[in-house]
């Protein structure tokens, strides 16, 4: 009937205000940014950071320069290193992506052999500065394949069996039990309402 | 309770008798014109200021969010922080503009919005100013910003503009007809346009929403209100999906926040206005008369923003009905209800009005309904 309509709408409009109130956790969806995080998927996916087994000189990059082949927007840079006889080392001497190109396809993570090259879930990356500030070198982008296992456990799991199936020399020591899962990111909502 | 009933009106006589002591009597009368002036100058931008928060707030919450959080406990500092950006913005005027007429308009936009606070009682003997035409005042003067907000359409010369203005006319002079009709029953029974009269007709709970012509009168005025005030759902003046923002597009900075102003400092005047007329205005129990008076303004600005948090957007040709077909002849049998009510003795007055208010109602209704074209069957060559 005419009006009934409206009064049905406020109704709604009225409990989501209550709601809000007595039961936050229900009637209030926002998520506090900079205080409260949201948990991010497994699968998530944002910029790509170079694994290293044990000490960071020790890093599974050959310098083959596959992933700088096949980058499509043409983001990395690699020199390899050379020795005192100036033979090249399987070892890069120079590992640059620069995250302000980077368009986080993902597509070095699959091409590379030795599985030296992963997508971190790292998303709080802005600078007040867009040129040398977002070119990550490869200090910046070496991390331990631990942290690689504590944010994809099921990648983890899946590449480290399919290494030690064919074999591979120098591959990290297998973490004890069940890989862990990923960190609890939420925090207690702020105190303001 | 008695110190707290009067506080306003004690520090007023305080501040003219420290005066009294040194200057000639002319003097304090020219004084306390000027407290009651300045009272009501903060009053009204500062209710502004807490409404603006108030409203973002309550939405925030119907939309299952918190709303300003940031600024300051509650965000309460977040008009500040508006008022601070609205004054450093800059002040773009069109080329093509009536310079006048577009510096004029917010200007003058102000000036009703501010004057219909004199004549409304905040509290036991606290209206500025007691005229005894005080309601036609009221009325009068808060349609004069009508003209203001069509100064401002004109002067923009900008199409959206105009169109906003143009609407905002045909709505006002439409709506302010349902208005007053629907204010008709209370000077019926009242016998007198001053609101302080009105309100102290009221007196002791006898509040004109718990008869049947004041309870349904409250609803086309507070309707009728909403309407005047250009808020949701009768905002087609500023139907920012349709006209950018109607007749305030070219304006920017201050002069925007001057509207803005005007907006929200209206809307409180007719939740006051509604607050005075249909609920007892001041009246209520335990507590000091203008924290009743403030309480139950808004109450009824809750229900604006609520409004404002469910319903959509008229269309112009709806928006028209509801006045025309709707609300104005409902209106209008009200009068002849609250006659009923006036005439009958005391017992019978309630029963037959009520009845009478129940068959217009079914009346109107009926009567307003749009009759459907009929639902059309096609029939198919075989
Ligand atoms: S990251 Fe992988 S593909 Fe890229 S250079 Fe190193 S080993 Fe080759
Ligand atoms: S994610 Fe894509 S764009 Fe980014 S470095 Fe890898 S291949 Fe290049």
């Amino acid at each position: 009937m005419f009006g009934f309509g409206v009064l049905k709408g406020m109704s709604v409009t009225l409990w989501n205000f209550i709601l809000s109130y007595v039961y936050p956790k229900k009637g209030i969806t926002t998520v506090q940014y900079p205080e409260q995080k949201k948990e991010v998927e497994e699968r998530f996916r944002n910029f790509p950071f170079l694994v290293y087994e044990g000490a960071p000189d020790n890093m599974r990059c050959v310098a083959c320069d596959i992933c700088s082949k096949e980058c499509p927007p043409k983001c990395i840079y690699i020199i390899p290193e050379k020795d005192a006889q100036g033979r090249v080392q399987k070892k890069p001497a120079t590992f640059d992506i620069d995250y302000a190109i980077c368009m986080n396809c993902g597509i070095c993570e699959e091409v590379c052999p030795f599985d030296a090259i992963f997508m971190d879930h790292e998303y709080e990356l802005a600078e007040y500065e867009r040129l040398s500030s977002l070119l990550y070198h490869k200090e910046d982008l070496l991390k331990p394949v631990e942290h690689f296992a504590k944010i994809r456990p099921t990648d983890y799991g899946r590449i480290e069996a399919t290494r030690a199936a064919k074999g591979v020399k120098g591959r990290a020591q297998p973490v004890a039990g069940a890989p862990p899962k990923p960190a609890e990111t939420q925090q207690s909502p702020p105190a303001t309402s | 309770m008695e110190t707290s009933e009067s506080i306003f009106v004690v520090i007023k006589k305080a501040i003219l008798g420290f005066f009294h002591g040194f200057l000639p009597d002319w003097t304090v009368v020219i004084i306390s014109i000027l407290i009651s002036v300045t009272a009501i100058v903060i009053f009204g931008p500062v209710t502004m200021m807490f409404l603006t928060w108030l409203e973002r707030k309550v939405v925030g919450r119907i939309q299952n969010r918190y709303g300003p959080n940031r600024a300051g406990i509650f965000g309460l500092l977040q008009p500040i922080a508006d008022g601070v950006k609205m004054l450093t913005k800059e002040d773009i005027v069109p080329r093509a503009a009536d310079k006048v007429t577009h510096f004029l308009a917010p200007v003058i936009v102000v000036i009703p919005a501010l004057l219909v606070f004199s004549v409304l009682p905040f509290g036991r003997g606290m209206a500025a100013v007691n005229l005894n035409v005080g309601l036609l005042f009221f009325l009068a003067v808060s349609t004069m910003s009508t003209i203001a907000i069509f100064m401002g359409s004109w002067g923009s010369r900008n199409k959206f503009s105009l169109l906003g203005g143009m609407r905002a006319v045909a709505q006002m002079v439409s709506y302010e007809i349902p208005m007053v009709m629907s204010v008709v029953p209370v000077i019926l029974v009242t016998g007198s346009l001053s609101m302080v009269s009105i309100v102290e007709a009221q007196l002791g709970g006898k509040w004109f929403v718990l008869t049947p012509w004041g309870f349904f009168g409250a609803i086309v005025f507070f309707l009728c209100g909403v309407a005047e005030v250009n808020r949701t759902p009768f905002d087609l003046p500023e139907g920012e999906s349709e006209i950018i923002a109607g007749f305030h597009t070219e304006y920017s900075g201050m002069k925007f926040a001057l509207f803005y102003m005007a907006e929200f400092m209206s809307a409180f005047a007719i939740a006051g206005l509604t607050a005075t007329l249909f609920f007892g205005g001041w009246d209520g129990p335990l507590l000091p008369s203008w924290l009743w008076f403030l309480v139950k303004s808004y109450a009824m600005i809750f229900i604006m923003i609520w409004f404002r948090g469910t319903l959509p957007r008229f269309r112009i040709d709806q928006l028209m009905g509801f006045a025309w077909k709707l609300l104005l002849p409902f209106a209008l049998l009200n009068i002849f209800v609250a006659a009923l009510w006036q005439m009958l003795p005391a017992p019978k007055n309630l029963i037959v009005s009520g009845i009478a208010e129940a068959v217009i109602l079914v009346i109107v209704f009926f009567a307003s309904r749009k009759d459907s074209p009929k639902k059309r069957t096609y029939v198919f060559a075989d």
